[in-house]
């Protein structure tokens, strides 16, 4: 049957590929999309687990309602700062934007 | 309650500093005398307590005492006993000599008076301090100032200001940080949690009472030992003194060697020996054999040097090689010794320096090949001159002789051979300074000198009240000797049980 | 009366100069004549007192065994006391004697002397201090206080011998003196610390009582070391080989500094610390042989140099070290009488010398080569007579006062060790002989005509005057009176006078004399025949056996050689191992700044790997205390 474990599976294979991607994409607007299949992917394990294990079924679920708003909010400023960054250098290369350094 | 004159002595300087701080930068004549005035107050206060210390009863006197920090056990507390009266003196003495000797610093006089104030009363708070966290903080006081002293009115030679300053600021506060690792282990190892205290008192019942464990000893007093033995210069960890006291301007270098090098040897006594007494026995062998060591390895590098402030700098690294022998000694005629000969090297160390501003002052050069027949030009500043170079040598009459004498006496029961080694640098130092007397002072007049000034007004107040106590703690030595010896003489019984305790994993 | 007031205010006698010293350095420097005036009447209540002081010991019959001693204490701390008093005993007194008087001819010497002078009241002012400082030494109770006024004693050596400072020759000397004679004072102080830690006190009395009984108890061994420790002391002071070459350069001094100094005061406190520690010495046999051989050793070989020298001054240097050697000789031997005799009239005769040799000098304008000199007879009448007497004295000629003394010390040496007394007696040869050649080549033969000599005046003349009567009767008087059951140790001979050894030692002296009339009385072609003939032994002779060159090149070599070595040690190492550790914290900083790539992928990695090895750390750790180990 399906149980608890396959949903952490597909959680953590998502969670794999987002930061895979984070890591590797050069595109900032890429990997913005990384974080946010990262975040989702904790959002499928916390309801995974708030639905096999709930002491609190609310719970789970109420913690995945507030990480789609934060990660809302954190992409508006993501998108916003990238392009600011892409009116003032641009460019979006994660590679290139590299000026806070020694 | 009586007048609080310890605090008084503490402060005046400070007040002095903060009036000075509402004074505009170009009014020089007023920032000198304010100067003067806070110091002088501090002058006389000490004098007061020095003469007036009763060294027939000995133990803490000028008592004060307020609730400070009751929960970490730490309280205001002043106090000076036999071993810290000749320190507050000579703190006092020549701070005092220091401002005169600064009296024609051009550049920004305000931020140097200021600056040089607060660094006597660090000074000055280390030696008057009975709460070890009080002592912790005038002595993180101290080194700042130095640091920026050096880099504006420092000058550089062989090596730039800013090599100099920092090298001793970072060397010193490297040595302030094994101290203050040391002393936190005291802290907290002398008292169970909830009656742990700061005050020295205490602390030194701990330690005199075998609450602390030998091996733990040995550890925190090898702690202590880098912080203070970094600051009395003991080799090898003596190099930053010749060039910063090169790089310093004249008062910072009088006040420097003259005085805050001693907190080195009083922390050792005052901390490493009273509270730390089986860690410093364990120590001590290599105490004497590093004495040893800067007063001949110094000497002889005194002996080539080509400027003037350089042979007086490795000259004080040498003293104090003397200082530590007395000190390891572990005996009272040579701790006696050790803390009088403090005081002497201190008093000789500022004249020289004294002196070596003024014609650095009138000649601008300190190069020694460049100058000579200097006593034609002036005179008087060569017989000050002559007076700390004969004084350095430890000749009877003057200073220095009695307090070495008793430390070659103390020393000798202990590590004779160390002690002859040591005996032998009065050779050396005779030879050093004979040689930078007769090439600055004796010799052709030099037409170039000519028309250079002598001292005048400012330049003497160094050279009369520095002299006077030269001369006069030498014909009348007993006047040192019975203070300090009350302080020292309560350590006869612990001095005889460490004798006879078994050293520890063979001793060093 | 007198006598009562001088032994209870002994202290006046070095209190009164030095006082003088304050008075004038501080004030008088610019009234010289007020200065000089000052310090010879300084002087004068010294020598009075002084006076006072042997009527004392003479009418209250004190004596070397029962000296007179007052005491207070200087400083003291548990385990080590030190005085500061006042011991008189017929040494001290006769010492003070001396060392008032001579001093007093020579300040009144010198206001004729150093007339005009610059620093005419800085001299005064020096020579008190000196004054002071010697006589505080004599009666010095114990050993420290002696130290002290040794070192005060040495200072004021090296600031007269530096008196013309601004020639590099004296500044050199004046170094040289000090510095030779520092090696000296650190063999003393060894031996004085010795002494403080065997028997916890460094009074005099107190160990003549407690020394002997402690040789007898342990035998000689010990104390034998640390006798020749205290020796080495005298050694530098006093001239002795090796530690001899400060005084011939000591000439750089003005006259009256030599003569007083170097001839008849500073340089016998060597001699007088041996005296005074007698008690300690004569029972350490070994230690008194190698000072009976090292006196006699300088004597002949400071003699055997003072025979080819050119200078004055110089002869007279090396005169007098072989005087002083013959001195320490005759306290090595055991004689304490014979040496202080010596002593006293070497005092008068010496600084007579000297005296008449800065008659000369100042006649001449400081030409010092005596063979440059001749024929002064005729222009300086005065001088050549008491020059001659002194001649006659230090030769050892009946009834002179160097006579008695010279023979006391032969007799001793005859008696005690014959090869002591050949050396002794062919050192007496050679001193008649140099005195006479002296004495011919500057005041007989032919006036040089580039000389325009002059009689000196009456305030040079009348010291001269008065030391060359004490050379006449300062032997005969107090042989007669007894000297030797005052000025001893140990029971008081009476040997009465050896005619053996007195009439060989006088036909030596004439010997000597007949020698140098045959070699200069003819004229300078003999001499220099003889100088061709000696070849290397008369270079070796002239230069001084090359001591003075060896010690410089060891100085320049050796000392000074290790101090650069050190000093490269120094900022290369030891400074090298400071910064190499801030290049160090700089290299690991320039290294460790690369981590900040400014990459934010990378910073992103470095936190994930950073919070999985938190994790794994917390669970195992975490399960660890939990007693178990699931995740």
């Amino acid at each position: 049957m399906i149980g608890l474990s396959h949903y952490l599976l597909v959680g953590a294979a998502l969670f794999g590929l987002g930061m895979f991607g984070l890591l590797t994409k050069r595109n900032l607007i890429a990997v913005l999309m990384s974080v946010e299949l990262m975040l989702n992917s904790v959002n499928i394990n916390l309801v995974a687990f708030s639905r096999y294990t709930a002491t609190d079924a609310a719970a789970g679920q109420v913690f995945s309602l507030f990480i789609i708003a934060v990660a809302a909010a954190e992409v508006a400023i993501g998108l916003a700062l990238a392009y600011a960054i892409y009116k003032g250098r641009g460019t979006v290369s994660v590679d290139e934007i590299d000026w806070l350094k020694w | 309650m009586s007048f609080p004159i310890l605090s008084t002595i503490l402060f005046a300087p400070i007040i002095g500093a903060a009036a000075i701080t509402f004074l505009p930068p170009t009014a020089g004549a007023s920032i000198r005398r304010v100067s003067a005035v806070s110091m002088g107050i501090s002058f006389l206060l000490s004098l007061f307590v020095f003469f007036g210390y009763d060294w027939h009863s000995g133990g803490m006197q000028f008592v004060e005492n307020l609730n400070w920090l009751p929960d970490i056990g730490a309280s205001y507390s002043l106090g000076i006993d036999g071993l810290s009266a000749p320190m507050i003196l000579l703190t006092a003495l020549i701070g005092f000599a220091g401002v005169f000797a600064s009296w024609r610093v051009e550049e920004r006089p305000k931020e140097f008076f200021i600056l040089f104030l607060l660094l006597v009363t660090g000074v000055a708070g280390t030696f008057v301090a009975r709460d070890l966290f009080l002592f912790l903080l005038f002595y993180e006081v101290v080194v700042i100032p130095i640091y920026i002293m050096i880099l504006i009115w420092g000058s550089s030679k062989r090596v730039t200001k800013e090599y100099a300053g920092m090298k001793l600021t970072i060397y010193l506060l490297m040595g302030s940080a094994f101290l203050l690792a040391g002393i936190f282990m005291l802290y907290l190892g002398a008292y169970p949690a909830g009656k742990r205290t700061f005050a020295m008192e205490a602390l030194t019942q701990a330690g005199m009472s075998g609450a602390l464990s030998p091996e733990f000893q040995i550890f925190a007093f090898l702690f202590v030992l880098l912080g203070f033995g970094s600051l009395l210069s003991m080799w090898p960890f003596h190099s930053w003194s010749p060039d910063g006291y090169a790089g310093a301007p004249t008062a910072v270098s009088m006040v420097h060697a003259g005085v805050l090098k001693k907190i080195g040897g009083y922390g050792l006594i005052r901390i490493g020996l009273m509270m730390l007494p089986l860690g410093f026995k364990f120590w001590a062998p290599m105490i004497a054999a590093f004495g040893v060591m800067n007063v001949a390895y110094a000497a002889f590098i005194a002996l080539v040097q080509k400027d003037m402030k350089y042979v007086v700098g490795y000259s004080s690294v040498s003293h104090m090689g003397y200082v530590l022998i007395g000190i390891a000694a572990a005996d009272v005629i040579g701790i006696n010794g050790a803390v009088a000969n403090m005081f002497a090297h201190g008093v000789m160390a500022a004249l020289f320096f004294a002196m070596i501003g003024h014609i650095y002052h009138a000649t601008h050069t300190r190069n020694i090949p460049d100058l000579g027949g200097l006593a034609h030009q002036m005179p008087k500043a060569a017989v000050g001159f002559m007076l700390a170079g004969m004084a350095s040598l430890g000749l009877p009459g003057l200073i220095s002789f009695v307090p070495e004498f008793s430390i070659f006496v103390g020393s000798f029961i202990t590590y004779p051979l160390f002690a002859v080694l040591a005996i032998a640098g009065i050779i050396l130092t005779a030879l050093y300074v004979l040689r930078v007397l007769a090439d600055v002072l004796f010799g052709p007049r030099l037409p170039q000198w000519d028309g250079v000034h002598d001292l005048q007004g400012p330049d003497w107040v160094p050279l009369i009240v520095l002299g006077l106590f030269l001369i006069g703690f030498g014909i009348m030595p007993s006047l040192l000797m019975d203070v300090v010896n009350s302080g020292i003489a309560p350590l006869g019984p612990l001095l005889v049980k460490l004798k006879a305790a078994a050293t520890l994993w063979g001793g060093l | 009366m007198w006598a009562e007031f001088s032994l209870t205010h002994a202290w006046l006698i070095p209190l009164l100069p030095a006082l003088a010293f304050v008075a004038i350095s501080f004030f008088l420097l610019g009234a010289p004549w007020l200065a000089s005036r000052l310090a010879i009447a300084a002087m004068s209540s010294s020598f009075a007192i002084a006076l006072g002081v042997g009527w004392a010991v003479v009418s209250q019959g004190i004596t070397v065994e029962t000296p007179f001693l007052m005491k207070t204490v200087w400083f003291s701390m548990p385990g080590l006391s030190i005085d500061m008093g006042v011991l008189v005993d017929p040494i001290a007194a006769m010492m003070l004697f001396v060392v008032t008087l001579v001093s007093l001819m020579v300040l009144i010497y010198s206001t004729g002397y150093m007339a005009g002078d610059p620093g005419f009241s800085r001299f005064f002012a020096f020579m008190s201090l000196f004054a002071a400082s010697m006589l505080g030494l004599i009666i010095a109770t114990n050993f420290l206080q002696m130290f002290v006024f040794w070192e005060l004693v040495g200072l004021c050596s090296y600031l007269l011998i530096g008196y013309y400072f601004y020639k590099i020759s004296a500044r050199e000397a004046a170094k040289k003196a000090f510095m030779t004679t520092r090696i000296g004072d650190f063999g003393l102080l060894m031996g004085i610390l010795f002494l403080q830690i065997l028997f916890g006190t460094l009074d005099f009395t107190e160990l003549a009582a407690k020394v002997p009984a402690f040789v007898k108890a342990n035998g000689a061994a010990t104390l034998t070391g640390i006798g020749l420790l205290l020796f080495v002391g005298p050694i530098g002071k006093s001239g002795q080989f090796p530690l001899h070459v400060w005084l011939p350069d000591a000439m750089e001094g003005p006259t009256p500094v030599s003569a007083l100094i170097h001839a008849a005061t500073m340089v016998v406190a060597g001699v007088y610390l041996v005296a005074r520690a007698f008690a300690i010495f004569s029972v350490l046999p070994g230690a008194m042989t190698v000072i009976a051989w090292l006196g006699c050793f300088t004597a002949i070989f400071a003699a055997s140099i003072a025979l080819t020298q050119r200078e004055i001054k110089r002869i007279l240097a090396f005169s007098t070290i072989s005087q002083l050697g013959y001195m320490m000789m005759a306290l090595g031997l055991g004689s304490l009488t014979a040496s202080m005799f010596h002593l006293m009239t070497h005092a008068f005769f010496k600084a007579l010398l000297f005296l008449g040799a800065g008659s000369i000098l100042h006649a001449l304008h400081d030409k010092a080569d005596i063979f440059e000199m001749g024929g002064l007879r005729k222009s300086m009448p005065a001088t050549c007579a008491m020059m001659g007497i002194a001649v006659l004295a230090i030769s050892g000629i009946p009834p002179f006062a160097g006579f008695f003394s010279k023979d006391e010390i032969l007799a001793a040496a005859a008696h005690v060790s014959t090869p002591l007394y050949i050396a002794a007696s062919v050192t007496a040869l050679m001193t008649a002989f140099y005195m006479a050649r002296l004495f011919i080549v500057a005041f007989l033969g032919e006036p040089n005509p580039h000389n325009h000599p002059h009689e000196s005046g009456k305030s040079m003349l009348v010291p001269m005057g008065v030391l060359a009567f004490l050379s006449i009767v300062g032997g005969i008087v107090p042989y007669a009176f007894g000297f030797g059951d005052w000025v001893r140790f140990g029971p008081a001979h009476h040997a009465g006078i050896d005619w053996g050894v007195a009439s060989s030692s006088t036909l030596i002296a004439l010997a000597g004399f007949g020698l140098a009339w045959s070699v200069y009385g003819a004229g300078h072609k003999k001499s220099d025949a003889i100088a061709q003939k000696a070849g290397v032994l008369y270079t070796l002779s002239f230069n001084k056996f090359f001591v003075d060159e060896l010690y410089q090149w060891l100085n320049r070599n050796v000392l000074t050689g290790l101090a650069r070595i050190l000093y490269w040690v120094d900022i290369h190492v030891v400074d090298g191992i400071v910064d190499g550790a801030a290049r160090g914290t700089g290299t690991a900083g320039s290294m460790l700044r690369r981590l900040q790539t400014g990459q934010m992928q990378h910073y992103a990695a470095i936190m994930f790997v950073a919070t999985v090895a938190l994790a794994l750390i917390l669970a195992f750790t975490a399960g660890a205390v939990a007693g178990g180990g699931k995740l």
